[in-house]
């Protein structure tokens, strides 16, 4: 399916997401949605660094955060529309994400990991002591109650994430089946033979950063703006790192649908505990989840469909050689 | 004749040890090289300086009339210079087509500014075929057997359309009947203009293969010249069988 054909269709399953929110008659359903796009987005954006690259980022909530205190700091210099601050968000992350590709190019596995998780300290500390975006007592952001033409402002937001979410699976999608797609592949699988077979893997590590750490930024512009009150504990929340790389996991991380199946289902039993038992318990379920998919499904679900398929079909694999491909052409011989 | 490889008074330390001490070697276009040693004796650290893995400390690599030193693995690899591993290493997660696609993709659609979808379609199927894994192109390389997993490796190296291969160990682990298989595929390579070193402990391979053998010990050439006459050098059998 060409990528402008999916977009579109996304955005219409987006349009159909948004008008049954609607039906439905209370807010608390574009509340509640608002967080799962949220997740639908973030765990896409790690799934392009963490799934497609295998380079784990536990620095998320960092990058997040950074979108968020992009917002904050705009509101006090020159306040500008959401649309506007989503994008300053992703370039600021995306900017972050690039100087932390560029400082751990040489960096794998643990050690990789454990860079990420400093680097959310570190810019955890600075945000703590920048008082410009409210230091460690926080900023306000009051929102208004009602935008033109969706009445309240959380049904402007809900569309904002839901506009997010369906670019961040294009995006995501388009990768996947590029050429691009393929290098971040051999990445993850082999770097050594990567670089024997011409793909230039420092340089697709970096725009691996810069687009994963560009889309949670953009995924924390509008944060303020839903939460009210943006705090470093708030922003640089546990929840956001291990979030987003337990929803990609749970739902398989070597294709796109894995992160939103992952976001969906996750984040809606997250949302449902939060209302019916306590919002305490979604770290618990997120932990129960990711020690019996470990167990049972370690490829996540998809992992289990391909396997289903393979064991059905006896074949699988990224992409398929077309059974009619044309005979090679002259000139061709190595 | 312009020499293909020119490899200059290269030499490598790990620390205190000298992995490869001031080694010069030539290679002119469409040769047949086998290269020999004991283990430890530098063959491999001098593969992966002549393709990037490794960066040589001082001497110098000339590939193709340029100087390479200091260039990445990707771009020699760009410019006409494959090589093979010791232990196969497949993209696991790829199919056996993707495997092929990736060279294709990364170095020649890279070199020839863009090939058409098509072709690169057609060139995954003909390379697979050449190497008798036609009918495997969509399985994973987890299902391969030992010899076709070799198979695999060449037929990605191959699909960077090189001039100068490297095979380093292809055939090791492998049955005379299998030695036999490679040994045809890289003859056959070679005969479609492709010069191939080859880097070998089975000598009964070595030997019918290669027009030229160079024989390393310790970090040093010890031996250059006709195989036949190169190993009943006095010094090569010393190394080989001590004193």
């Amino acid at each position: 399916m060409r990528t402008d054909l999916f977009f579109l269709i996304c955005l219409v399953v987006g349009g159909a997401v948004f008008a049954a929110a609607i039906a439905l008659g209370n807010d608390y359903y574009f509340f509640a949605g608002y967080v799962v796009l949220q997740y639908v987005v973030l765990s896409t954006a790690w799934n392009i660094l963490g799934g497609y690259c295998g380079y784990v980022n536990f620095g998320s909530a960092a990058f997040f955060a950074l979108g968020a205190y992009s917002t904050v700091a705009m509101h006090k210099l020159a306040p500008v529309p959401i649309p506007v601050l989503v994008v300053i968000g992703g370039l600021v992350s995306g900017v972050v994400g690039f100087g932390m590709g560029y400082l751990t190019l040489r960096l794998r596995g643990a050690f990789f990991a454990i860079a990420t998780l400093a680097l959310a300290v570190v810019l955890q500390t600075l945000i703590v002591n920048w008082d410009f975006v409210g230091g460690s007592r926080g900023a306000y952001i009051v929102r208004p109650e009602a935008i033109a033409p969706f009445g309240s402002y959380i049904k402007y937001l809900f569309l904002i994430m839901m506009l997010l979410a369906v670019g961040a699976i294009t995006v995501a999608r388009l990768i996947e089946r590029s050429r691009l797609g393929y290098g971040f592949a051999t990445i993850r699988d082999d770097e050594l033979a990567a670089e024997a077979c011409g793909v230039p893997t420092l340089t697709l590590k970096l725009i691996a950063t810069t687009i994963s750490g560009g889309l949670m930024g953009m995924a924390g512009a509008p944060f303020p703006y839903y939460i009210g009150f943006l705090q470093p504990s708030s922003a640089f929340g546990l929840d956001y790192a291990v979030n987003s790389i337990a929803m990609p996991l749970i739902g398989g991380t070597t294709s796109w649908v894995g992160p939103l199946i992952g976001a969906i289902l996750l984040g809606s039993l997250q949302q449902i505990a939060t209302v019916t038992i306590s919002s305490a318990v979604n770290l618990l379920i997120v932990g129960f989840l990711l020690v019996g998919f470990v167990i049972v499904a370690p490829n996540g679900i998809v992992g289990l469909v391909d396997a289903y398929v393979r064991r059905r079909v006896g074949q699988v694999g990224r992409r398929h050689v077309k059974a009619d491909a044309p005979k090679p052409t002259p000139g061709h011989a190595p | 004749m312009t020499q293909l490889l020119a490899v200059d008074n290269l030499s490598k330390r790990f620390g205190g040890f000298v992995a490869l001490d001031g080694i010069s070697i030539s290679v002119n276009p469409g040769e047949r090289i086998g290269l020999i040693g004991p283990n430890g004796s530098g063959k491999s650290t001098l593969v992966n300086c002549i393709c990037g893995t490794l960066q040589n400390e001082a001497g110098s690599v000339r590939f193709d009339g340029h100087l390479i030193d200091g260039t990445t693995a990707h771009q020699r690899t760009r410019r006409g210079l494959a090589r093979t591993f010791q232990l196969p290493r497949p993209f696991a997660s790829l199919t056996l087509a993707d495997n092929m696609r990736i060279p294709l993709l990364y170095t020649v659609a890279a070199r020839s500014a863009g090939r058409a979808a098509g072709d690169i379609e057609a060139r995954c199927v003909d390379l697979l075929r050449e190497v008798g894994l036609d009918g495997k192109a969509n399985r994973l390389p987890r299902e391969l057997t030992q010899v076709e997993m070799r198979k695999l490796e060449l037929a990605r190296a191959m699909a960077a359309e090189p001039k100068l291969l490297i095979a380093d160990e292809s055939m090791a682990g492998l049955t005379h009947s299998e030695v036999e298989e490679i040994l045809t595929l890289l003859q056959r390579l070679n005969g479609q203009g492709v010069t191939i070193i080859l880097i070998e402990h089975i000598m009964r391979a070595v030997m019918s293969f290669s027009q030229r053998l160079i024989v390393l010990v310790s970090g040093r050439k010890i031996a250059d010249g006709d195989p036949n006459e190169v190993v009943r050098d006095p010094e090569v059998e010393r190394a080989y069988l001590g004193q």
